[in-house]
């Protein structure tokens, strides 16, 4: 379980550029849940996932995740709780690196690292198995550099990265919108597959209503560094994308007129 | 022609500089770190090297003295970029000249002669090896046994964190690497690397002196951008390569340049040829994508 009470953070403190990205922004995500994350451009969605994996550290308000207040730790010392896919497909893997070196530095996310080898005979079935999953051909091509790689095929990579090892909550951070539709399709695909399989936790942001409305079991609208609603199971199913701007207008007394909200 | 004696010491020269290259591999190709530390812990080693060679210490122990001095004037450059968030090129330039004061204390005086004392390379005399030829076969020895342990390490756990670090640092965050711990490590251990350059330098020339570390980053770096440009380091195994041939080499091609008298060139031009060397590898247009990403492009 993950919980987030009353996050505030304030960009640029003091300054004539100060901006107040998340106020008071408070979230629970239960063990298991699959939470999509909407809001408009500037509505502090990555903040908040940043909050969370320690990137950026709170003013004030508490992170707990299993029971650990992790509010002032470092993203290393989160790491291994927290898993995630930048929406860069260049920014969650190494181009230089191969990609059984990426995998192996996945396989020890959070833990501590010696001086044996860093590519283990013993990690080879496993990289092998999961790659395999992605149908993608990769498991042939272990020691390829990720440079060689897609856009998409290293998002699929990150994403086996982000699930090697278990993690208390899986951040996404609008990981499918550099691609192109129909390799967004795949990942999401591969998304959904893999939170499912393992039974994560996640929170997914997209800027697609209707994927949002249609992954997951439930999702969050962010508005100005809070959250404006937050609807699951019976209330969220048939609901539509008109639906979702209704409810919104309503929660804030405010119409919508930002284009960014409609896409998709 | 070079005589043999000017071959023997180009090529114990390249050695020692294979020495510097590999620091400089570290630094600049690993961690992504210009590190001008260098020019102060190549004469940091043979400084202290030398001190404690003349107070009776066991040369190999005072070369081990050398290497974890060189390690200190390191960290003291990645402390002072990752705890107090001064500019990497800034903070070497710090300790650098720092270090220029520390020589002179650590010293006494502004050079220590080994000439009369027994050295590293005492023993191998008695071997029945041409004069010239012992330390060349001495620092090869030396090279290849760090060249095997800097290629284990960087196929490690730990050195795979780091090269995570210089390759992509909120990446390696993502993956539970403290990246400031493994920059101060990784620059310790490439100064380690000069240091220990340094007090063998000091060593096979017979003196330590503070003004030996001028320039030594650049022939460095010169060293390791040539070897690249012969040998592509696509892989660890070639990227070490790289740097013990490259510095050879550029010795080598040094001492043709000295020794071929219509050139006209004379050995206090060295340091003007190897930073117009050094510009024209980072400028030249095909050289700039192929070898000179890390040097000529801003980073991202
Ligand atoms: N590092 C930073 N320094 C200063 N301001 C920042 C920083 N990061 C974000 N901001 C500001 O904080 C606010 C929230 O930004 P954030 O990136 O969280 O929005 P978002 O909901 O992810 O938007 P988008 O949909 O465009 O990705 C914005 O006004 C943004 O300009
Ligand atoms: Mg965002």
């Amino acid at each position: 379980m993950i919980s987030a009470s009353d996050l505030r953070l304030t960009f640029g403190k003091g300054t004539p550029l100060e901006n107040p990205a998340l106020r008071g922004m408070s979230l629970t995500v239960n063990q298991g849940e699959f939470v999509t994350v909407i809001g408009s451009n500037g509505a502090g969605k990555s903040t908040f996932l940043n909050a969370l994996a320690g990137e950026v550290l709170v003013d004030s308000g508490e992170i707990i995740v299993d029971n650990t207040d992790v509010t002032k730790l470092p993203t290393h010392k989160r790491a291994n709780r927290v898993a995630r896919v930048f929406q860069d497909p260049l920014a969650g893997t190494c181009e230089g690196l191969s990609i059984e070196e990426n995998l192996a530095l996945a396989i020890k996310r959070g833990q501590r690292r010696g001086l044996t080898t860093a590519v283990k005979k013993q990690y080879m079935e496993k990289f092998r198995e999961s790659l395999s999953s992605l149908k993608l051909g990769l498991e042939n091509r272990l020691g390829d550099k990720m440079g060689l790689l897609s856009g998409g095929q290293r998002q699929a990579v990150s994403l086996l990265m982000a699930s090697l090892t278990p993690s208390s909550i899986l951040l996404l951070d609008e990981h499918t919108a550099a691609l192109d539709p129909k390799t967004a399709a795949f990942v999401l695909e591969l998304t959904q597959k893999i939170i499912e399989e393992q039974k994560l936790t996640a929170l997914m942001v997209t800027h697609s209503m209707k994927q949002a409305l249609e992954v997951g079991s439930r999702t969050v609208m962010l508005h100005q560094g809070q959250v404006v609603f937050d609807i699951a199971g019976q209330e969220r199913e048939g609901l539509e994308v008109k639906d979702l701007l209704g409810l919104f207008e309503k929660q804030r007394g405010l119409s919508v007129d930002d284009d960014s909200l409609l896409l998709g | 022609m070079l005589s043999e004696i000017a071959f023997y010491g180009a090529v114990e020269t390249g050695l020692i500089y294979g020495l510097v290259a590999f620091g400089i591999y570290i630094s600049f190709r690993v961690l992504d770190f210009p590190d001008l530390t260098v020019d102060g812990s190549f004469p940091l080693g043979a400084a202290v090297a030398a001190i404690l060679i003349i107070n009776g210490w066991n040369p190999w122990i005072a070369t081990g003295a050398a290497v974890l001095a060189g390690m200190a004037a390191g960290a003291v450059t990645a402390i002072l970029n990752v705890k107090l968030n001064i500019l990497n090129l800034l903070a070497s330039i710090l300790t650098m000249i720092a270090l220029y004061s520390v020589n002179l204390r650590v010293m006494g005086r502004p050079n220590v002669a080994l000439l009369t004392e027994d050295t590293v390379l005492t023993p191998w005399y008695d071997l029945g090896l041409a004069y010239h030829q012992v330390p060349v076969v001495l620092f090869i020895l030396v090279v290849i046994v760090a060249f095997i342990l800097l290629w284990r390490f960087m196929k490690s756990e730990t050195g795979l964190a780091m090269r995570a670090t210089g390759a992509n640092a909120r990446m390696a965050r993502a993956q539970g690497i403290a990246t400031g711990g493994m920059i101060i490590l990784g620059v310790a251990l490439s100064n380690g690397l000069v240091g220990l350059a340094g007090a063998l330098f000091a060593q096979s020339q017979g003196a330590a002196d503070v003004t030996m570390g001028v320039g030594v980053i650049v022939i460095g770096l010169a060293s390791l951008i040539g070897g690249e440009a012969v040998i592509t380091p696509s892989s660890v195994v070639r990227a070490l390569l790289a740097c013990v041939f490259g510095a050879i080499i550029y010795r080598l091609a040094i001492a043709f340049a000295l020794n071929a008298d219509v050139l006209g060139l004379q050995a206090q031009d060295l340091n003007l040829i190897t930073a117009v060397l050094v510009t024209l590898a980072i400028v030249l247009p095909g050289v700039r994508t192929s070898v000179m990403g890390k040097l000529s492009r801003k980073k991202a």
